[in-house]
């Protein structure tokens, strides 16, 4: 397999022990690939599982079947059976996630929130920092804004430099959970850029837009996630 | 997420095996089995009463368990069982392998003690013999642990609360550890000192490539600090993984209840 | 003399054995706090229980006793205990450093330098020198057993950091035979010096705290320092206003209500002797000859 991703039939169920144990199933039957280079979008409606797939190749939400097998530093590792520690080591090196919302650390400023990734794999503090601030730049973030934590930020702010902080390193895979959502037209034709310029490094993607536009612009395939909805 | 350095790493540095406390009929924890990984931050949560400070003595050597053991891999690479150290080797380790931060900073510094020569302790323990340069080094972990070096001759009995709680931190970071447990750590903080404290706690952890055993009731700190959870109750291990993965989708209805139970920030 | 009422030397011969017991182990241990049952003494705490019930342990009839205090044969406390052991052992006392076989101190060690043979008795008040940075008797044997001893430097360094240099003018803490650090009882650090590799055996007793230790002749002491603060000796740089001499610990007297003020030796029989040889002081017109003793 070349993929960078690939699902068989993988699924999820939510018991809610809180509510008297009901079943709450999420998706099953999950199987999809994405390749080095491609941008795989996944559609369907509100509710359909989006989400959920993407948190399951992050191993954020664990999966009870199935398998989500992940290339990573040249072989295959079934995330849905994975040590923590495997999980761990694909994230630093191989995953990386750009949620909707930013979960930073109070009191870190914006340049080192957007820097960290970088550092972590061994950069200079100084080169990550640069990357980091061409990247804000680009993403129109004010230069003196750049020193100060971003949980003072508006909500656009916020979302670009966590779009900044997801793009900023080289992993082979990324994932996108809705990138576009609160950014205005100038913005999303940064994103798309940015979408564009990691299709070029080899970069397989599997993004979630609601954006029919954006969607267009950026989707080598799409993959209809309501066959996969397990709703009852 | 921080750091882990060390994370290819395959050779365990910590590695419980089924341990055990009971004091007479109660068994305040019961078979507990994990390893931990050099540069992994392991968190036990769980309410009180639930063994998790109970585990945390057994795992550092400082209670004898019931049952099972727990070994650790010494700096020659060799792993050893706790139980058959003398208590030379393990105060050694002790004072320089292992740092170990209390709930309560009275408890982890010698309140009237100067804060340069509580930080540097450690060191004159290790044979440090020089005056200047255990003073240099000790004012270098003041101004890392973000105390002003103009307060190194105060003792910490002047100190405020996060003040002394950072100055016990660098008192047991100076010789490197390469394992640090710690209790609580943030108890009985106020909730800006507490922020301040995690941040500083998450670089140290990363920058030094620690491994570390976090006990704490705040699942925040476990989100904050830890790579990976174990949840207790009643003693037993319930649930364990993945920091994240253990708080955005919990399995056992124990677990979920506590997730369900933090307030939205 | 002898009060027919008292054992030789006051203590029973029960005691005296348990003691030696102790004083044994403490000479085989060097450095090392042996406890003891001490005995209730006819004196004070603190006023040498300790000290006299190890003197009574090791006198023999033949002994020549010589007991100072703070350097001087000539106080209350001096003369007090040679006059008890003189009553109750019937044993010849002296001034004379040379001459004594047996000599009890209390916070000194004689200028004269002692020979083989003789037993230097220390009264010690406190015997543990890591009593004060750590309160907890099972933490600090714990600590002497294990040989952890960064704790005593933690006290000089805080000299250092408060005053600049080591500060700890007395009850300088040694490190004996490369093993235990003792405290050498409050004598002055000027003293520590002649500790190490003293021919004369060193008994230390305290007797509130029930302890006996002791230095082997021949035994290495050192003083604990810092590479860049080294252990150094102190006295007032002034000689001797009575004999002259330039290299004796010295007592501060002051001599009226002005601020006039004389240093003389604290050691009152090297200050004589030298007088009787002819060494002279700037005060030393009229001979210090009105003592009173036995």
């Amino acid at each position: 397999m070349t993929a960078m991703i690939e699902l068989a039939n993988a699924e999820k169920t939510f018991t809610m022990h809180l509510q008297g144990g009901v079943e709450l199933p999420v998706v099953r039957g999950v199987s999809f690939h994405a390749d080095p280079g491609e941008c795989v979008v996944l559609s369907g409606p509100s509710g359909a599982g989006k989400s959920s797939i993407l948190k399951m190749i992050f191993g954020n939400y664990r999966c009870d079947s199935g398998r989500i097998g992940i290339r990573h530093h040249g072989k295959v590792v079934d995330l849905a059976t994975a040590e923590p520690r495997q999980v761990l080591s694909i994230r630093r090196s191989t995953i990386g996630y750009v949620s909707q919302f930013l979960r930073a650390v109070p009191r870190v400023a914006t340049i080192d929130v957007v820097a960290e990734p970088l550092i972590v794999n061994g950069v200079a503090r100084e080169e990550a920092r640069e990357r980091a601030g061409g990247l804000l730049r680009r993403l129109n973030i004010p230069e003196r804004l750049w020193t100060l934590p971003p949980s003072t930020f508006s909500g656009g702010e916020q979302q670009r430099v966590n779009i900044a902080r997801g793009f900023i390193s080289d992993l082979p895979i990324l994932l996108l959970d809705e990138p576009t959502a609160s950014l205005d037209a100038a913005n999303r034709a940064v994103v798309v850029e940015l979408i564009a310029e990691k299709k070029t490094k080899g970069v397989a993607m599997v993004a979630i837009v609601h954006d029919d536009e954006i969607r267009h612009l950026i989707a080598d395939r799409i993959v209809d996630v309501t066959s996969f909805a397990a709703a009852a | 997420m921080s750091e882990l350095s060390s994370l290819d790493n395959d050779q365990p540095l910590l590695v419980a095996e089924g341990l055990a406390k009971n004091y007479g009929r109660l068994a305040a924890c019961r078979d507990v089995s994990f390893a931990l990984y050099p540069g992994e931050v392991l968190a036990i949560v769980g309410e009180s009463g639930s063994g998790k400070s109970t585990l945390l003595q057994l795992l550092s050597a400082q209670l004898a368990p019931s049952a099972g053991h727990v070994a650790y891999r010494m700096r020659d690479g060799v792993l050893r069982d706790l139980a058959e150290l003398g208590e030379a080797e393990r105060r050694f380790l002790f004072r320089t392998d292992w740092g170990f931060v209390h709930q309560d900073p009275a408890q982890g510094l010698r309140m009237g003690v100067s804060a340069g020569a509580n930080v540097g302790e450690r060191l004159m323990a290790v044979g440090w013999n020089h005056y200047g340069r255990i003073r240099d080094t000790a004012s270098t972990w003041l101004e890392r642990v973000e105390i002003d070096v103009g307060r190194i001759d105060d003792a910490p009995k002047t100190y405020s609360g996060g003040m002394r709680q950072r100055l016990q931190i660098a008192r047991n970071l100076v010789t490197e550890p390469r394992l640090v447990f710690m209790d609580e750590p943030t108890g009985g903080l106020d909730v800006s000192v507490q922020a301040r404290l995690l941040d500083l706690m998450r670089n140290l952890v990363s920058e030094l490539g620690l491994a570390a055993i976090v006990v704490t009731h705040d699942l925040a700190v476990a989100r904050l600090l830890s790579h990976r959870v174990m949840v207790m109750k009643g003693g037993r291990v319930i649930e364990t993984g993945l920091t994240d993965q253990v708080l955005d989708d919990p399995r056992e209805p124990y677990t979920q209840l506590l997730v369900s139970s933090i307030l939205p920030p | 003399m002898n009060a027919p009422t008292y054992n030789f030397a006051y203590l029973d011969e029960q005691t005296k054995r348990m003691i030696r017991r102790a004083i044994l182990k403490a000479i085989a241990i060097p450095g090392y706090q042996v406890p003891f049952a001490s005995r209730e003494m006819p004196m004070p705490y603190g006023w040498g229980t300790g000290g006299v019930q190890v003197t009574a342990a090791i006198l023999g009839p033949d002994d020549v006793l010589k007991v100072i205090d703070q350097g001087s044969d000539d106080t209350t406390n001096a003369i007090s205990i040679r006059k008890f052991f003189g009553k109750t052992a019937g044993v010849a006392t002296t001034t004379s450093t040379t001459d004594a076989t047996v000599i009890q101190t209390r916070h000194r060690i004689p200028e004269a330098s002692l020979h083989a043979g003789q037993v230097l008795v220390y009264q010690v008040p406190i015997p543990e020198p890591l009593r004060f940075l750590e309160p907890r008797e099972t933490e600090t044997r714990r600590m002497h057993a294990l040989a952890e001893y960064g704790l005593m430097h933690v006290k000089l360094y805080e000299d250092i950091a408060r005053f600049g240099h080591i500060a700890t003018a007395y009850a300088y803490p040694v490190k004996v035979n490369a093993r235990y650090v003792m405290d050498p009882s409050p004598t002055p650090k000027f003293d520590n010096p002649k500790m190490d590799n003293c021919a004369a055996l060193q008994l230390f007793g305290a007797g509130r705290e029930k302890r006996i230790y002791a230095i082997p002749p021949y035994t290495t002491v050192v003083s604990l320092d810092f590479e860049d603060h080294p252990f150094t000796r102190y006295r007032f740089n002034a000689p001797c206003a009575l004999c002259g001499a330039d290299d004796s610990y010295l007592d501060e007297i002051v001599t009226d209500d002005k601020g006039g003020r004389m240093f003389v030796c604290s050691d009152t029989d090297f200050c004589e002797q030298r007088q009787a040889a002819g060494h002279h002081g700037t005060e030393s017109a009229a001979p210090h000859k009105e003592k009173a003793h036995v």
